[in-house]
């Protein structure tokens, strides 16, 4: 039995609706990603109190827990766009799954570089091959392999469909990278923010911390989009629509 | 100037500024390159269907 789906979900699913609901939407994610990244750098770097025992280093807290929070959702969402695009044949959900790839691994990149470089100043060691470290890393591969293996294909469809299993498959990482701090002895600290407990730290220190993660998600969405849009050009590029958009730019 | 005494006590953070200023310079980094490449991606796409278009039409 195979129930009907929303409408909004088949408009989604249509190029040139995606196209003008993303025209309507970047300017206010741009906005909101400036105004949020700009206070909650400089709450983080300049207002909140040092912590008692890491000092001032604490403040790389304020780009390396966002950025490993939105490594691991943009992963997330790749994976789950791939089934979309599997199940209901969807190219739109394709698109959004090809455009997290590098975005992510970037992302990825930042939260590995900024923790070695919080993990000299605190452990004493640039790298250790952690559970949690290593798990990350994996991450990484995983976004690289994904973005290799999209271009492996000349034909869109199969890139599309392999793309989607390989994320599916690696999403089992996730739980690992969530779980690695709990399941193995290790040198990282437990997470900051949890659904079910009030943060550890004051209000001081985690508001800007929050106010950081809104804005790299805000950030997030804004390259997603400028990138998706730019894919859906490409595929559509024998449509009316496409054609009346590029003599218009 | 906020939780530090001074701009010199800033820039020092404590004795961690290279480690402070240098994970903010990654990150700083990586959000340019997004959005430079997302910027170039959409120019180079524009500037080739442009180009494309007036060959088709040129032809008809």
């Amino acid at each position: 039995m195979k129930k009907k789906m929303p409408r909004w979900f088949y408009q989604l699913a249509s190029p040139k609706w995606f196209y003008e609901f993303t025209s309507a939407l970047l300017p206010w994610f741009s906005a909101a990603a400036i105004l949020l990244l700009v206070t909650g750098t400089i709450w983080g770097l300049v207002f909140a109190p040092a912590d008692y025992q890491q000092g001032n280093s604490f403040r790389i807290i304020y780009i390396h827990v966002p950025a490993s929070i939105l490594a691991q959702s943009c992963y997330v969402m790749m994976a789950v766009a791939g089934a979309i695009g599997l199940i209901w044949k969807m190219k739109i959900a394709h698109v959004v799954a090809g455009a997290c790839a590098p975005i992510g691994a970037s992302i990825a990149v930042m939260s590995l570089a900024t923790g070695a470089i919080w993990g000299k100043p605190t452990w004493g060691a640039w790298w250790v091959w952690d559970a949690r470290l290593t798990s990350m890393l994996v991450l990484l591969f995983l976004y690289i392999g994904v973005i290799a293996l999209n271009s492996a294909f000349e034909n869109k469809a199969s890139a599309d469909k392999a793309t989607a299993i390989l994320s599916l498959v690696g999403l089992v990482n996730i739980p690992i990278i969530k779980y690695s701090v709990e399941w193995w002895n290790t040198l990282h600290q437990p997470a900051t923010f949890t659904v079910t407990a009030k943060p550890a730290m004051p209000p001081e220190m985690w508001l800007p911390l929050l106010v950081m993660v809104l804005g790299f998600y805000c950030f997030f969405a804004v390259i997603l989009m400028s990138r998706a849009r730019v894919e859906v050009l490409q595929r559509e590029k024998r449509t009316d629509w496409v054609k009346k958009v590029i003599q218009n730019y | 100037m906020g939780y530090f005494s001074s701009v010199t006590d800033f820039l020092q953070m404590g004795t961690h500024g290279l480690y402070v200023w240098l994970s903010y310079g990654i990150a700083l980094v990586i959000f340019i390159y997004n959005i430079f490449s997302a910027y170039w991606l959409k120019r180079q796409y524009f500037i080739n269907a442009k180009r494309r278009l007036r060959r088709e039409q040129g032809t008809v």
